[in-house]
């Protein structure tokens, strides 16, 4: 069964739906949580040391952060392997343009295949900002997030790649939430109305939610 | 009306082609699309030039025949084949651009023709029903509900023209395979072979080159026949239903 899903383009589909939802669970999850910030710095970093202790006793320190972070790399690496073998396909099925072109498809459905580039490239750069701290701005000090994200975020240029991302992640989430629920065969004609509005719905709490934070720093609400 | 032509002319399916551009005057309103091609082909044949290749048959809409990416959209402005296609859906001195199907799967074969046996091949794999020949059975014998009928209908619509391979920015022949399965799938008389419908026509379908599904829409928006989008949710439906019960196999 894993052989058929791989090997066809409608169960390579069928990985890019299952990690796509698995992403969007927990990119909610962790928007809530950025939140925090604004309820100062002790709430924040003790909501980011509670994320090293979720499960205990029975989970050591750090185990389940750790279970989250390998499930997100296989679904990552699942989404990104068919996303680019799917294209590698679509555009190898279409070689020849047409020489009277016209413009289709909505904003978010064309830019899916650049829209999620940028994404990962941005999950590299936030990991080695925020995560290891290899690329922060000034001191990196593990265990003190509330001062690493103002760091971040004072920084013209850690504003504009997350908020670039961030509205890329509204664009990627409109079309894929949509086309997830498509491609699971859970979309009729009667759902289709709600599938929309909850795509739409879901692209803007999350868009809207990431980008209170680094504008909460800009206007000075978090420092 | 009096119309500037630019046509894809290609000699062969090896040789390179281009847009080649014709003056066509004397055109009715009347007149269907084909019978203005038509009426460049007899001025070309007079003038001892080789007339544009184009598929055509019934010219009534049915049958699949005619293609033509008409300013960019598959059988033009209007939702309709081709042929049913009319000169009132456009302007005095309008300039036309008209091109075959593109995708890798239909390749083409002379000016205007592409070779679309790859959906031959799709139905080969699965497009049929395993029925007693002979005469028509009594129509009380199964009963199909209301709604599947309909369901049916509305799928069995597709002539099989290749708009929505023509019209997918993936080249993805999803729509018309698509058509095919819930057709078929959802009738009791397709009931025997509704799993190995789907994996095997699926199977074909990326055998032959098409791309995927992205959830674009232009498929839907080109075809002629009014196939839903949510006829790929089906076939997707199906696909994994008959996956499932595969692997328990």
């Amino acid at each position: 069964m894993a052989r058929t899903m791989w090997d066809s383009s409608v169960g390579k589909k069928t990985v890019m739906a299952v990690s796509g939802l698995i992403m969007l669970l927990y990119l909610v999850v962790h928007m809530f949580g950025n939140l925090k910030i604004f309820f100062g710095a002790g709430d924040f970093n003790h909501y980011a040391h509670w994320l090293r202790t979720i499960g205990e006793p029975v989970m050591h320190y750090e185990w389940t952060l750790w279970v989250i972070r390998v499930v997100l790399v296989v679904a990552v690496v699942a989404h990104a392997v068919s996303a680019y073998q799917l294209s590698r396909r679509d555009l190898r099925a279409r070689p020849n343009k047409y020489v009277h072109k016209k413009p289709r498809a909505s904003y978010a459905t064309r830019t899916m295949r650049w829209g999620g580039i940028i994404l990962a490239l941005f999950i590299v750069w936030h990991i080695l900002d925020l995560t290891t701290g290899t690329l922060h701005p000034g001191g990196f000090q593990e265990g003190r997030p509330y001062q690493n994200v103002v760091d971040t975020f004072s920084t013209w240029y850690g504003n504009v790649i997350y908020i670039v991302a961030m509205l890329a992640v509204g664009l990627h989430v409109r079309h894929g939430f949509w086309s997830a629920a498509q491609t699971l065969g859970v979309g009729s004609r009667t759902r289709d109305r709600a599938l929309k509005t909850v795509a739409n719905v879901l692209a803007l709490l999350l868009t809207a939610g990431f980008i209170a934070v680094p504008v909460g720093v800009m206007t000075g609400v978090v420092s | 009306m009096k119309l500037t032509l630019r046509v894809w002319r290609q000699r062969n399916a090896d040789a390179e082609g281009a847009m080649s551009t014709y003056e066509v005057d004397g055109i009715s309103s009347d007149m269907s699309f084909l019978e203005m091609l038509d009426t460049l082909n007899e001025e070309l044949i007079l003038n001892g030039e080789d007339p544009v290749a184009f598929d055509h048959d019934c010219r009534e809409g049915i049958c699949g025949a005619c293609s033509l990416v008409i300013n960019g959209d598959a059988h033009g402005p209007e939702r309709t084949t081709t042929c049913q296609l009319h000169m009132r859906s456009f302007k005095d001195g309008d300039t036309i651009d008209i091109e075959p199907w593109r995708a890798s799967a239909f390749p083409v074969i002379k000016d205007l023709v592409v070779d679309r046996s790859a959906f031959d091949r799709i139905i080969q794999a699965g497009g049929y029903i395993t029925a007693p020949t002979g005469a028509a059975p009594e129509a009380h014998a199964t009963p199909v509900p209301k709604p599947d009928a309909d369901f049916a209908f509305e799928h069995a619509e597709c002539i099989g023209c290749g708009a929505c391979v023509a019209a997918c920015p993936n080249g993805a022949a999803m729509l018309f395979t698509s058509a095919k399965v819930s057709h078929l799938n959802v009738l009791p008389q397709g009931a025997p072979e509704r799993e190995t419908r789907v994996l095997d026509m699926v199977a074909q379908m990326d055998e032959e080159g098409f791309g995927g599904c992205t959830l674009t829409g232009e498929c839907a928006t080109a075809c002629p026949k009014g196939i839903p989008l949510m006829s790929i949710t089906n076939m997707n439906k199906e696909w994994l239903r008959a996956t499932r019960k595969a692997g328990k196999r």
